[in-house]
Formats: C-alpha cells, sequence, structure tokens
C-alpha cells in the first residue's frame, strides 16, 4: 500500500465505509511460516508473526487458513508450532482460495466485506480479489502490519470478543457431532445436558436484552423494540416480568438466547413479547419455553394471551404458539386487556404440562414475587 | 415443488411423500397413525419444516384454525388435511 492508499483505508474505516475485519484467512507457505512445506519438513514461524496471531486472537477476530498443501501434512506441522488452536475452518487442499474463503465467509454467516485474505502470491491475491471484490487482501510483507490497521482495531475489546473463537469451535464440535448422529434428533439433545436458565433480567442485562428484540427476526412475535429505559421501567413493576432465557450444555455457554416480557393481570397473564436467537431454535427453545409458561400459568391459574404480529419472517414464531395450543378463540379475559391495533391476540387456556425430556430447565415461580430459580419438574 | 395437476394426489401418495420426508428428517420410519409429538417437545423449526413441507409440497396453504398440531399429529391427519385444503377440492 502507498502511504495516500493507507490513508483512505484509515479514512473508510473510521466512516463505517469499510467495516472491522471479522476474520482473516492465511495463506501458509512464505506467509504465515517462513519456506514451502514440501521442501522443508520444519518450516518455522517468527516469534513476530506468532504475536500477530495471539493478538488479533485477543482482539476477537477470527482466522482460518487457505493452502495449497496436503491437509494432515500442513495441520500436524500447526499443531507442533502450537498454532493449530487459533484457526477455525481451515481449508488446506489444492482448490481455488476464492472458493476456501467464500466458504469459510459462508460457514461462520459473515458477509465477504467483513473477510481479509493474506498472500503472498500476486496471483493468489488476484484470483480472490477477481472473485471476491469485497474481500481485502494483504501481502506477506503486510502482516507485521496488521495490528496497527484501522480495519484490525475494534474499538472496544469486550469479554465476550476475547472468547469468541472457543463459543465458534465449541459450536462446530456440537454442529459436527449433531451431523453424525445416526438416532433422532431428539435423543441427540438427551446427550448434550442442556440447561435452560430462566431468570428475572438484571439490571446489567437489559442492554443484551434489548438488542435482543432487535436481532431476533425469525423469532420474534411481535417484532417490537424496546428500548433499555422502558425496559428499566418494567423492571420496578409488581406487575411486569421482564425474563432472560440463556442456554448451556456441555459444549459450553450459547450465553443469553431469548427475552420474554409478561404483564401480570388477576385473571390473565399478557405475553407481550417472546423472542429466541434463531442459532438455538434447532434445540427447541421456544417451543420449550412456551410449555413452561402454559405450566407456570396452569399453576397460577391464569389464562394466557400473546401478541403476534406478522412479518414476512416470523411465520416459525405463529406456528410455534399455535402448536403450543394459543389460538382466536373467544374468552372473557381478552377484555383484561387495552386494546392494540395491528396486534393478533392468541389465547389459551392452560393445562399442566411435563417438564422436557430433553433438558433441565431452570426458573423463578412466576406467581410468587422474588422466588429464586428451581428446577422445574412435576408437582 | 408444487403439483401441477391435484387431482394426482391420493391419500396413498400423500402419505408416501409425508413418510419418506419424515424419515429424512427424524432418521426413523413412522407408521400413519403413530403420534409425531408423542416422545416429547418437538422444536419449532421441526414444526415449521413440517407445515412449510405441506404446503409446498402439495399446493396447500394452512392457515388460523387448521393450523392446529392436531392436525400435524400423525401422517394420516397430515393426509386428511391436505384432502380438505387441496385447490379444486368440491369440499373447499
Amino acid at each position: 500500500m502507498t502511504q495516500a492508499e493507507e490513508r483512505a483505508a484509515t479514512a473508510a474505516v473510521a466512516t463505517g465505509e469499510q467495516p472491522l475485519i471479522k476474520c482473516l484467512v492465511w495463506d501458509l507457505d512464505n506467509t504465515l511460516w517462513g519456506g514451502t512445506l514440501l521442501e522443508d519438513e520444519n518450516v518455522e514461524v517468527t516469534e513476530a508473526v506468532r504475536q500477530v496471531i495471539i493478538e488479533l486472537d485477543a482482539r476477537g477476530i477470527l482466522q482460518s487458513v487457505s493452502s495449497r498443501n496436503d491437509h494432515d501434512h500442513a495441520w500436524a506441522r500447526l499443531e507442533a508450532l502450537g498454532l493449530a488452536e487459533y484457526f477455525v475452518l481451515p481449508r488446506i487442499g489444492w482448490g481455488r482460495k476464492s472458493d476456501a474463503v467464500r466458504a469459510i465467509a459462508d460457514e461462520l454467516n459473515f458477509a465477504t466485506k467483513t473477510m481479509a485474505f493474506v498472500d503472498d502470491l500476486p496471483s493468489e491475491r488476484a484470483e480472490v480479489a477477481h472473485h471476491l471484490p469485497d474481500v481485502r487482501c494483504y501481502t506477506a510483507e503486510q502482516v507485521l502490519e496488521l495490528l496497527g490497521l484501522p480495519e484490525f482495531t475494534p474499538a472496544v475489546v469486550t469479554v465476550d470478543a476475547r472468547r469468541r473463537r472457543e463459543m465458534y469451535q465449541a459450536g462446530f464440535r456440537r454442529k459436527a457431532e449433531r451431523e453424525e448422529w445416526q438416532g433422532p434428533d431428539e435423543d441427540f439433545l438427551r446427550t448434550l445436558d442442556l440447561v435452560m436458565r430462566i431468570g428475572r433480567a438484571r439490571e446489567e442485562e437489559l442492554v443484551r436484552v434489548e438488542e435482543l428484540t432487535l436481532r431476533t427476526s425469525q423469532m420474534n412475535a411481535s417484532g417490537v423494540h424496546y428500548p433499555v429505559d422502558t425496559l428499566r421501567s418494567l423492571l420496578s413493576t409488581e406487575r411486569d416480568e421482564v425474563l432472560v432465557v440463556s442456554l448451556t450444555d456441555r459444549f459450553g455457554p450459547h450465553g443469553p438466547i431469548g427475552v420474554m416480557l409478561i404483564e401480570k393481570f388477576a385473571l390473565v397473564w399478557h405475553v407481550k413479547l417472546l423472542a429466541t436467537s434463531c442459532r438455538v431454535v434447532s434445540f427447541g427453545v421456544g417451543a420449550v419455553l412456551l410449555r413452561w409458561l402454559t405450566d407456570s400459568a396452569a399453576r397460577a391459574g391464569v389464562h394466557l394471551i400473546a401478541d403476534f404480529v406478522r412479518t414476512d419472517r416470523n411465520r416459525m414464531m405463529e406456528v410455534a404458539y399455535r402448536f403450543a395450543g394459543f389460538g382466536d378463540h373467544d374468552c372473557a379475559c381478552r377484555s383484561a386487556l387495552p386494546a392494540a391495533d395491528g396486534v393478533q391476540r392468541l389465547h389459551l387456556t392452560p393445562a399442566r404440562q411435563e417438564p422436557p425430556s430433553t433438558m433441565r430447565v431452570l426458573a423463578p415461580e412466576l406467581r410468587v414475587r422474588g422466588s429464586v430459580e428451581a428446577t422445574w419438574a412435576t408437582s | 415443488m408444487t403439483e401441477p395437476a391435484s387431482a394426482e394426489l391420493t391419500v396413498e401418495t400423500i402419505e408416501e411423500k409425508l413418510q419418506k420426508f419424515l424419515e429424512s428428517r427424524t432418521k426413523q420410519t413412522w407408521d400413519p397413525d403413530a403420534d409425531l409429538f408423542k416422545l416429547g417437545v418437538v422444536s419449532s423449526l421441526f414444526a415449521m419444516e413440517l407445515v412449510v413441507f405441506v404446503e409446498s409440497t402439495f399446493g396447500v396453504f394452512v392457515e388460523g384454525p387448521d393450523l392446529v398440531l392436531d392436525n400435524f399429529r400423525t401422517v394420516r391427519s397430515m393426509s386428511a388435511l391436505v384432502m380438505r385444503l387441496r385447490p379444486g377440492d368440491p369440499g373447499a
């Protein structure tokens, strides 16, 4: 890069035209290590390059590999160098590098404009740039400058960022085991030791709750955005419940994955929002939540009314509600709620439910203010 | 995937397609009367896949009072739903 190009790049990141890099794809021969593996079994990585890899990882930037080599051979060398753990979804083989970069981006669900590629060969960089013009390409000489570039420098490095690679790796292991599993899905879920925790939101969780109301488009029943201030005001009333749902399994935590807002009237609980992350939809989280809520309401002797606003993406949520028994039937309890235009109000007269066999559910007793979380069990 | 002529749809062909789909999705075989939901909670994703499969394969749209678990509980109840909702059905 010339100085002028560098200044232009800095300006582009600052103005948001060029988003931060989320994943850097490394070539190996003469880029990550010195020399070529086919000619020298014991290629070495300089201490400076090693520090770049470790620091990018700490900043929450994922790293992958696209290299023309025999996979097992190259991966064994990365392991011997103590670097293999830093790389996700390595593509080591003989195909086109643009295909490799695209496949890595697809698997990570990243836009190509957040991908970067570093390779010593101009022909490889040109091939990637030709097929994927949004991918930012760097030369081997630039490796030691990467840490100083704005596109590799997030403004804040959060705790989540530092653990990002591990969360992705846990996710890949989970997915691989699931694909290999020969029996029914439900049996696989039972092997995961899933624990779903439903908790009353604490002040410090409100930012994450707001995010969930914004981001979960497929599994968001009403599409309403609740800003942090609105959520905070709900925490202090006796009538409102702001519930945060998180999930863990034997591979590690999934983090907060769902939110539920409920206003409790004497005879009916009004579910104003239910949203769960798309990442965990195949674990049956939405269905389990509805089942737990149904059981809680049955024990409290109240009916349930849930708001539903159809969007072009949330049909899955409607199916979840209707398969849980919610419907359009008339009921006197409907009059307890203030009218709302354009909102479908799905009603359920709840009956007691069995806890699921696929996961343990920890939750507070909703009818009791300030109750602690306990395992949902029969009786 | 929509069937060109709904007249060719019979209970047998519908059930055969449903069974093939269920087998690929759940890795087990299903009798027409077996309860898909008996074993426990079915994920919203699977429920959605089932609804979308029925709609796109047989050219029907399942809404409101028809969109209930009982209509999707068995292969037989789904074929009955399709026969009732399919386009051109004189009883629809």
